[in-house]
């Protein structure tokens, strides 16, 4: 009863709060429409990359990225209220977690590491997921939910929490113009949020933009990545005119002999593509540790070894890792300091730390 | 101005007719069709002037010495070259610019598309330009494999970009003309990778030169109806002729060796031809 009064309360404050600030409040009505929030594209983008993949049917809006910054950091999706995307997803790790396998709420551990979660309407293949098995982000975002190793939910249940809840009808109606919640609706949602997710403000694209420097390191390990015959990294993870930092496409790269995860290979049903991974971007890896789709190196420095010395062969290794014969590039020492130094000016600390993207909840 | 000149005359023949009593009912030639571009309404018998706006579309095709080859091939046929080398392929993508119509008066249709072909991805195995071309005679098709110096500028195409197509700017900019993939098996039978990857050729630091590969093919051709111009790949080519490419002698890490860059242009000249034309 008291919980009940404390409700009616602070919804009567709200009432009265809403009607402060706006003193022609809106009633409801068949012709409402969110208010249109286009993406800000970052002038890097804007100079070299085509642009953002939006679907017709969720365009942007201020609404629907509110509600959806709110469904990514609310536990209530999840099948006992105590995991939200956030959970594996944290800002402070770019979107992913420290963790080699994130842990469900049973306690279970998934087999492929976190994917860090920025520039994803730059994703023009819209091949989501280390496999890339979902074709949409709204698609993307409907499979944690259900799966019995992550939120392990049903879609029926959480749409009901969301229904039942005080003030979600309300926001959805805000967003989409209904208070009739769907599993659809609520993925378009967390997608427009996502979609809001941009990172393009690192020290090497300030000096890309001739708005700083970096140091002889950084610019030496810079040269080493884009040199074919040192660490020939461009090929899969771009280049100055390239600033996505992934080419968004999959490959063999040469990690295990037995292929025991088949990746791309068990979506697509041929072989020839057992163990490809979508290439990941450079982007933001001073926060994403582990690496790989299996969080198999703790360390940067264990992923450069790895390429320089550490390759191994199977037969659907990509012919990118053209010196696997001799296990890799074999970069010395200070090309392998050099080339950490370079990838480290990659990362955004402006983006983990914005605060549009913390928990608003 | 010369329709202007083409009605008075028009205009004189008329009166011209009109005076004369011998012949009542003058004839004028020309195109009575009004769907056409040229239709003149004055006209009473046609001519078969008619000209017409028709779509024309590229389709690029793929082919080792005749046999067809497609993504449905990648990682699985396997390819005997000049050399002996036994390879297979999993990347196949290039670049074609700058396409252009010939016509029998001397003029030229170019389109201003350029294609990236991705073997894997079947929407880039035809080309549809935005500009219509006149149908009549032809006499010829040309275009650029690759680009040409003042086309191929350093991040300038963000289709390319988001491809990853770039070309380093150690190595000339711009962006890579193709890149074609997969393995062969060396003198012992165990497979190895090859990145047969072409672009501007370094000389030495800071000194390039052109590589792309100019394309102009003489054939004669009239467009009727909306065409299809089949635009072909012989890969075999690539490895053969005039220099027999040895894998085994240089397979990867090309793309800084000038000699192989060059040469990969020299053996690009008779890669590519002109297949149907259907309408």
């Amino acid at each position: 009863m008291q919980m009940f009064r404390l409700i009616f309360g602070l919804l009567a404050l709200s009432l009265v709060t809403a009607c402060s600030s706006d003193p022609d409040p809106v009633e409801p009505s068949e012709d409402y429409t969110p208010t249109p929030k286009p993406l800000t594209v970052p002038p890097i983008f804007e100079r070299l990359l085509p642009p953002p993949t939006i679907p017709a049917d969720n365009p942007q809006t201020v609404e629907g990225i509110a509600l959806g910054k709110k469904l990514f950091f609310d536990p209530i999706l999840s099948g006992d209220g105590t995991q939200a995307c956030a959970s594996c997803h944290k800002p402070a790790n770019s979107f992913t977690d420290d963790l080699q396998f994130s842990v469900g709420i049973d306690g279970s551990e998934g087999t492929r590491n976190s994917m860090p979660l920025f520039n994803m309407a730059w994703n023009g293949n819209e091949k989501f997921f280390w496999d890339g098995r979902a074709t949409s982000i709204e698609a993307q975002a409907l499979e944690p939910v259900t799966n019995p190793i992550e939120m392990h939910n049903t879609w029926e249940n959480a749409v009901a929490s969301l229904q039942g809840h005080a003030t979600y009808p309300e926001l959805f109606y805000k967003a989409f113009g209904t208070r009739n919640i769907t599993k659809e609706l609520t993925a378009k949602a967390i997608a427009q949020f996502e979609r809001t997710l941009i990172s393009a403000n690192s020290p090497f694209d300030k000096y890309l933009q001739g708005e700083g420097t970096l140091t002889p390191q950084e610019l030496n390990g810079f040269q080493i990545f884009m040199d074919e015959t040192r660490g020939d990294c461009f090929h899969c993870h771009g280049n100055e005119n390239s600033p996505l930092w992934t080419d968004n496409i999959f490959h063999n790269n040469g990690l295990d002999a037995i292929i025991t995860d088949k990746g791309l290979g068990n979506v697509t049903g041929d072989p020839s593509q057992d163990g490809w991974f979508k290439s990941p971007s450079l982007r933001n890896l001073a926060y994403t540790a582990p690496y790989m789709h299996d969080g198999r190196f703790a360390t940067l420095d264990e992923v450069i070894n790895h390429y320089s010395e550490g390759l191994v062969y199977s037969p659907t290794i990509d012919p990118l890792m053209k010196a696997v014969s001799r296990g890799g590039v074999q970069l010395s020492e200070s090309e392998k300091a050099d080339l950490k130094a370079f990838l480290l000016s990659l990362s955004d600390p402006s983006f983990i730390n914005n605060p549009d993207f913390q928990d608003p909840n | 101005m010369k329709k202007l000149a083409l009605l008075l005359i028009l205009a004189f023949i008329a009166f011209g007719c009109s005076n004369n009593d011998d012949d009542s009912s003058p004839e004028v030639l020309g195109c009575t069709d009004p769907n056409s571009l040229n239709y003149n309404p004055d006209a009473t018998k046609d001519d078969d002037s008619c000209v017409y706006e028709k779509n024309v579309t590229f389709a690029f095709t793929q082919n080792w010495a005749g046999t067809p080859v497609t993504a449905a091939d990648f990682n699985s046929s396997v390819y005997q070259n000049q050399a002996g080398n036994y390879l297979s392929i999993s990347k196949l993508r290039y670049l074609i610019s700058r396409i252009s119509l010939h016509k029998a008066d001397g003029t030229t249709v170019d389109f201003l598309e350029y294609n990236l072909v991705d073997l894997t991805d079947p929407s880039t195995l035809t080309l549809s330009p935005a500009l219509n071309v006149i149908t009549g005679d032809y006499t010829g098709i040309s275009f650029i494999y690759g680009f040409n110096q003042a086309d191929n500028m350093s991040g300038a195409y963000p289709d390319l970009n988001a491809a990853n197509w770039n070309w380093p700017s150690m190595l000339g900019g711009g962006y890579h003309f193709m890149q074609m993939e997969g393995s062969f098996d060396d003198a012992a039978g165990a497979p190895q990778p090859y990145a047969y990857h072409h672009g501007t050729a370094r000389v030495s630091e800071g000194v390039f030169e052109q590589n792309f590969i100019a394309f102009e093919f003489d054939q004669n051709f009239t467009i009727t109806d909306d065409a299809t111009i089949e635009i072909k790949m012989d890969i075999s080519e690539w490895y053969k002729n005039p220099l027999t490419w040895d894998l085994n002698d240089r397979s990867v890490d090309l793309m800084m060796n000038y000699l192989a860059q060059k040469d990969m242009q020299r053996n690009g000249a008779t890669v590519f031809s002109i297949g149907e034309i259907t309408q």
